[in-house]
């Protein structure tokens, strides 16, 4: 008996490095970063984060025009993504024909299953060509009062960025949306009916705020894929230092400036610059993931439903 | 009077149920729209891809600037390396925690690294490019396979971990209790019983989790970097499918634009495979999967 005790407990001791080892993963993965980009934090300090200058030559670095191409980008993103995403789920929740939802379902999931350089190789020469001779010409044409659409039109930009951003976490919103407009329960759609609701004022009325909590999550989580998408990006947002109001000029982000220049930093204090920036996009992310967590974890009722 | 109120009233009802109707259909249009783009996508690949991909794309190297032909098979090989290198890091740990946390840990402890795990699954992948730029490729003074398969390593833990102890929890308690019921110790239990019983749903979590990091190329750009030749030891740079994809793509010359969109097809076309062969087989072994 004794024998068998002490090797169950052996047994347990040496398992339990393997989740340890990740949470010490993280805090290490934090702690790197930290220490290597402490050149740049200690002369740049809080300042990095809102000033405009990026000149690797005189070795001043601000970050403040990627924070402002990663906001501009995502946000963009989540305004195109969001209506049509939540729309789409609705659909497939509430309307389709079981077969009909399953269908498209795994054909959103294959969507997903994408890699971001396939939908960048798409951008570079279906997208971007599109935007330089239909797309932004129209939007300036009509929309050209707005300081968002004027300027030269080279095609690549914040918007066609942004639109690549929106196909590629449109799937994550559809996905996540779905499973928590499932999870409501349908007691509270058949009493709306009852009342003499039309099919959509229940679902408008009762599934989508009894649920907007978890679609909310499901924003918040297509916001992080979107603030981390690197490669995508990376091809078509033209990659210029600048902070325009113009949706039709160049940008950078924080992940697509890490993608051009990290391999090529040639002096410790612009690897450290970047190293910052990298520190940055944990944060943010790290941020942005435990509110979406906390939000849909309170819908669906705990982390074993959807890992997504 | 009444008959005002019951005109409104036919007015409202008339206006809901066209508000209703409509919905309907702009609804659809959205998920339809979803599908258009995808269709888009999966056709230009095809068009644009088609031409480029013959038997020399497999087994040739690729050319340079100027001469025609030449292929993707030292990026092939180097996706595999990168990818068999990324499994083993990524398993042992993914799996072992996954298995600590369904059949050992306290509720609290669980929650709190399923919750990292989950956390850890959103954090960018060039952020952990970079971890493994400091932590491997700094102290080996160079780029090599073995830095970025420690970069795809580490990205699948939190997904492999997820989804084992899923896997694992599903087993029923029934056969635990049979065979501790015989006086075996717990760990050959979960060795011997519970771990052979959620095999199926723990392998495809892991090729899934490989599905997913076989097309990134962000943490690879500085870990394995890329190599026109046959590399021939994991400490030098390797190259990559995704990563060749994407330096051909925003090359100047037609010629490589083309096998970039050739590239294409075989990095979805694999990304596809490893997915599809995981979902089958799911069905075909999963006995405690079937709730899933």
């Amino acid at each position: 008996m004794s024998r068998q005790d002490t090797s169950d407990i052996v047994f347990r001791r040496i398992l339990a490095v393997f989740p340890i080892s990740i949470l010490i993963l993280v805090a290490g993965i934090f702690f790197q970063l930290v220490s290597s980009s402490q050149l740049s934090l200690h002369k740049f300090g809080i300042g990095f984060l809102f000033s405009r200058v990026w000149d690797p030559v005189a070795e001043q670095f601000g970050a403040l025009p990627f924070i402002f191409g990663t906001c501009v980008t995502s946000l963009v993103a989540l305004l195109l993504a969001v209506p049509i995403g939540v729309g789409a789920a609705i659909y497939l929740a509430e309307y389709a024909p079981p077969k009909v939802s399953k269908a498209i379902s795994i054909l959103v999931d294959l969507l997903a299953a994408i890699p971001s350089v396939i939908y960048g190789l798409w951008g570079i020469f279906v997208l971007v060509p599109c935007m330089r001779n239909n797309i932004q010409p129209f939007l300036g044409k009509y929309l050209g009062f707005l300081p968002f659409f004027q300027g030269p039109n080279y095609g690549v930009g914040f918007l066609a960025a942004s639109i690549i951003l929106a196909i590629i976490i449109v799937p994550f919103i559809i996905s996540v949306s779905r499973e928590v407009i499932l999870a409501v329960p349908s007691v509270y759609k058949e009493s709306a009916y009852a009342l003499g609701t039309t099919r959509w004022e229940a679902i408008f009325d009762i599934v989508l705020s009894y649920g907007r909590v978890g679609i909310l999550g499901a924003v918040i989580l297509a916001l992080g894929r979107a603030i981390g998408e690197t490669m995508a990006v990376t091809m078509i947002i033209g990659n210029n230092v600048v902070i325009s109001p113009s949706l039709f000029s160049p940008g950078y982000t924080l992940a697509s400036v890490l993608a051009n220049e990290f391999a090529e930093a040639a002096t410790n204090m612009y690897l450290s610059a970047l190293i910052e920036i990298g520190l940055v996009l944990f944060l943010v992310s790290i941020i942005v993931n435990i509110l979406a967590r906390v939000l849909i974890w309170s819908v669906t009722k705990g982390p074993g439903n959807v890992v997504k | 009077m009444k008959a005002l109120i019951h005109t409104s009233f036919e007015r409202t009802r008339l206006r809901r149920a066209i508000w209703d109707r409509a919905m309907v259909y702009i609804l659809s249009l959205c998920a339809l729209g979803i599908l258009c783009i995808l269709f888009l996508i999966i056709f230009h690949l095809f068009i644009k891809g088609v031409t480029s991909l013959n038997w020399d794309f497999f087994t040739h190297l690729p050319k340079p600037v100027g001469e025609k032909g030449g292929g993707m098979a030292n990026a092939i090989a180097g996706t595999f390396t990168l990818l068999g290198l990324a499994v083993c890091v990524g398993v042992p740990i993914g799996l072992g925690a996954g298995v600590y946390l369904s059949e050992y840990a306290d509720l609290k402890f669980a929650q709190t690294v399923r919750f990292i795990a989950d956390v850890m699954n959103g954090i960018p992948s060039i952020v952990y490019g970079i971890f493994a730029y400091i932590v491997c490729v700094l102290p080996m003074k160079g780029f090599s396979a073995l830095s970025g398969g420690f970069a795809l390593g580490i990205m699948m833990i939190p997904m492999i971990s997820r989804t084992s102890e899923q896997f694992v929890r599903m087993v029923p308690g029934q056969l635990r209790e049979a065979a501790l019921a015989l006086g075996v110790p717990k760990w050959r239990v979960t060795v011997d019983i519970v771990v052979p019983a959620a095999l199926a749903g723990i392998t495809t979590g892991i090729m899934v989790a490989l599905a997913r990091v076989a097309g990134e190329t962000a943490p690879l750009l500085f870990t394995a970097f890329g190599n026109h030749y046959w590399q021939h030891s994991l400490t030098q740079p390797i190259a990559a499918l995704p990563l060749q994809v994407f330096s051909y793509a925003i090359s100047p010359f037609d010629d490589w634009h083309r096998q970039a969109w050739a590239g294409a097809i075989v990095l979805i076309l694999m990304v596809l495979l490893i997915n599809g062969w995981a979902q089958f087989y799911v069905m075909s072994r999963g006995r405690w999967s079937a709730g899933k």
